[in-house]
């Protein structure tokens, strides 16, 4: 399954502080979100914000910073007759598959016994994607610039924007434009933020999707379908392989 | 004098005896059914004087629309079937005094013009309907310009998918002194119809699965609905343009969807609402033009909105309530607030109790900012547990600028209200 550098990070990562800690941490939120909430799709409601937050920081930073960090390993790989793209590939699917792991041990184990029926599948499928977008986009983030400093400020103002600045500005176009029938654009909007995407798609799966009124209904309407369903999670799809083959692109070209 | 005394008390209490006697010995029963003196429930009823009984048998019985005109009680026994072939109108009531038990009344006629109904009682006192069972009919008990009626122990039940392709389970129009006790009503328009009904009583009915409201009241003044279970119905519990009801005891259940509420409440004043408890619903209570009315004691738990209170609603007190779980406790939609909230128990309440006197030191808000928004434009909802959200709702609580000033619990309980 594994080839040898794939094999060779994935250990690497697996043995890192910051991993261990992510995973100690998201376990944690985890089991006590269940335990004190006596209702458990509140539990998951509480759960879906830590994901949302804390899953996509993580990935980015630390993707980004370990790429910094093992430039001289890259080096010392390009000097070996190994195709580039091969190298970057295993970088990739080495810090997706632990920080995958880590979000499966530490989040999926309480979900999987909490949480009951298609919630918990989609949360962690939710978790899973979210977590390849963020890896995709730490090494959009590491490649762009050569200068460290630089790149991990660009991927926190990343996360920054994902998080907090894109739903902020659709809050200001809803009030500029609360008097044009926006709901249908909405559907297109959410798309372009992976993060508002997964967060829209957990919260369909629950009852308070019924709160989401009119708009919630078009959602509903298209992602609550199989066709439409396919189309999130293609978008989300998107959101790890457009970033990525931009990167494996600069990179495979990059004068080093 | 003295002699004559007894004597008269004898004669008056002897013609007494004789009237009591003659008139038990008048009333008779008549026996309808296969291998009865009578075989259709029409010739039973014709033959019948006031004041018989009338007894169907075990059978099933298409007779078109059967009148009932004088005072009579028709019982069932081994529940008849009464069928009405989708055609007309089953059994019509136009005497008073009337009972009616023990029946199967199914397939009534279906017309919006005249509006069948399994049973309907016409311009008449004092008609017993109980323990019947109703199967798909348009309207399932129908009363207009009644009084004094009682409905109990009838189970209701059709299976509509459109509203105006089926009338409500008990339909009361322009009656007055009715009670309605221990009903079942289920996949009607709505469960429980009031129309102009004033001084009745609506008491441990369910009403679950209706397509439209569980119950629902129009200009029905001085009523009461006391522990009903309403669940899962279309949009809940409406009660408009009305005044002093009282609303104890019941259950509102389940009642989720885009445009259900747990009770709707619009242009109602001087009205009491105890005792009731709000679960599961999209919101508890809506209220809209809601003057005068008292909120007390009762449980909102795990409902979308625990209650939502337009600006047009004025000196109504809400006091002493639960609000558990709710998404929203209070939304509104102005920054208008002429009503108070007093000693109720909220647990999103984050304040501290020096003194330990069960009462929080800091006044509670229970409005976030997220839902002032939400109110003002309803697609920000899509917005919902999104970070930004939960940051603007931090920083409002801490200090309040866009949320009303006065939309506030200034003594909020530290513990709930055990109920």
């Amino acid at each position: 399954m594994f080839n040898k550098i794939q094999r060779f990070i994935v250990a690497d990562i697996l043995k890192n502080r910051i991993v261990l800690a992510y995973t100690l941490l998201l376990g944690v939120l985890a089991w006590s979100v269940f335990s004190l909430e006596d209702d458990s799709h509140k539990g998951v409601l509480t759960l879906l914000n830590i994901v949302l937050l804390t899953t996509p920081l993580v990935s980015i930073i630390f993707t980004t910073i370990y790429l910094y960090n093992s430039s001289e390993f890259i080096e010392l790989l390009l000097s070996q007759p190994i195709r580039r793209a091969r190298i970057w590939t295993g970088l990739f699917f080495g810090l997706f598959f632990s920080l995958a792991l880590a979000f499966i041990v530490g989040a999926g184990v309480p979900i999987l016994l909490f949480v009951t029926g298609a919630k918990a599948i989609i949360l962690l499928v939710m978790g899973i994607l979210i977590t390849a977008v963020f890896v995709a986009l730490g090494f959009l983030c590491a490649i762009i610039s050569r200068d460290k400093a630089r790149g991990i400020g660009i991927a926190i103002l990343l996360w920054l924007f994902f998080s907090l600045l894109f739903d902020g500005l659709v809050l200001f176009l809803l009030f500029q434009l609360s008097d044009y029938p926006i709901e249908k654009a909405m559907v297109g909007v959410s798309a372009l933020n992976p993060i508002d995407l997964a967060r829209i798609f957990i919260i369909l799966q629950l009852d308070v999707s019924a709160m989401l009124g009119y708009t919630g209904a078009i959602f509903k309407d298209f992602f609550g379908t199989g066709l439409g369903a396919a189309i999130g999670f293609g978008l989300l799809c998107l959101w790890v392989l457009v970033p990525y083959l931009v990167s494996l692109r600069m990179f495979v070209r990059k004068d080093l | 004098m003295h002699t004559m005394c007894p004597r008269l008390i004898k004669i008056v209490l002897c013609t007494l005896m004789t009237g009591l006697l003659m008139h038990v010995g008048i009333s008779r029963s008549l026996h309808v059914g296969s291998g009865h003196p009578y075989v259709s429930v029409k010739e039973g009823i014709a033959a019948a004087d006031q004041g018989d009984t009338v007894i169907i048998h075990a059978g099933t019985y298409k007779e078109g629309n059967i009148i009932v005109d004088k005072t009579i009680t028709l019982m069932g026994m081994d529940w008849p079937v009464l069928d009405g072939q989708l055609k007309y109108e089953v059994l019509s009531v136009k005497a008073n005094n009337v009972v009616v038990t023990g029946l199967v009344i199914q397939n009534s006629g279906h017309a919006s013009l005249d509006d069948p109904g399994g049973i309907k009682v016409y311009d008449s006192r004092g008609v017993h309907i109980i323990g019947n069972r109703l199967k798909d009919n348009f309207f399932g008990i129908y009363l207009q310009y009644s009084k004094h009626c009682i409905i109990k122990d009838n189970i209701v039940k059709a299976s509509g998918t459109e509203e105006q392709q089926i009338g409500n389970g008990i339909h009361c129009w322009k009656s007055d002194s009715l009670q309605i006790v221990g009903n079942t009503i289920s996949g009607h328009r709505d469960g429980i119809y009031f129309e102009f009904v004033t001084g009745s009583v609506i008491w441990r009915n369910i009403a679950f699965d209706n397509i439209r409201y569980g119950l629902h009241f129009m200009f029905s003044n001085d009523d009461a609905y006391i522990t009903n279970l309403f669940r899962n119905n279309g949009a809940g519990v409406a009660v408009m343009f009305t005044k002093n009801v009282k609303m104890f005891n019941n259950t509102f259940e389940d009642n989720w969807g885009d445009a259900a509420h747990g009770l709707l409440l619009k242009e109602i004043s001087d009205s009491y609402i105890f005792n009731n408890r709000f679960i599961r619903n999209t919101s508890g209570i809506y209220m809209e033009g809601t003057n005068r009315i008292i909120v007390e004691k009762n449980i909102f738990k795990a409902n979308g909105w625990g209650m939502k209170i337009q600006a047009s609603c004025m000196d109504n007190v809400i006091r002493q309530n639960n609000f558990m779980q709710n998404t929203f406790d209070i939304s509104t939609n102005g920054s208008l607030v002429l009503n108070t909230f007093d000693s109720n128990y909220w647990d999103k309440y984050e304040g501290y109790d020096l003194n330990k006197d069960n009462v929080g030191d800091v006044p509670y808000r229970p409005l976030s900012l997220f839902s002032v928004i939400v109110e003002q434009n309803p697609p920000a909802m899509l917005l919902y547990r999104s970070f930004i959200v939960t940051l603007l709702d931090r920083s409002e609580k801490i200090i309040p600028t866009l949320t009303p000033d006065n939309f506030i619990d200034q003594v909020p309980l530290m513990h709930v209200i055990p109920l």
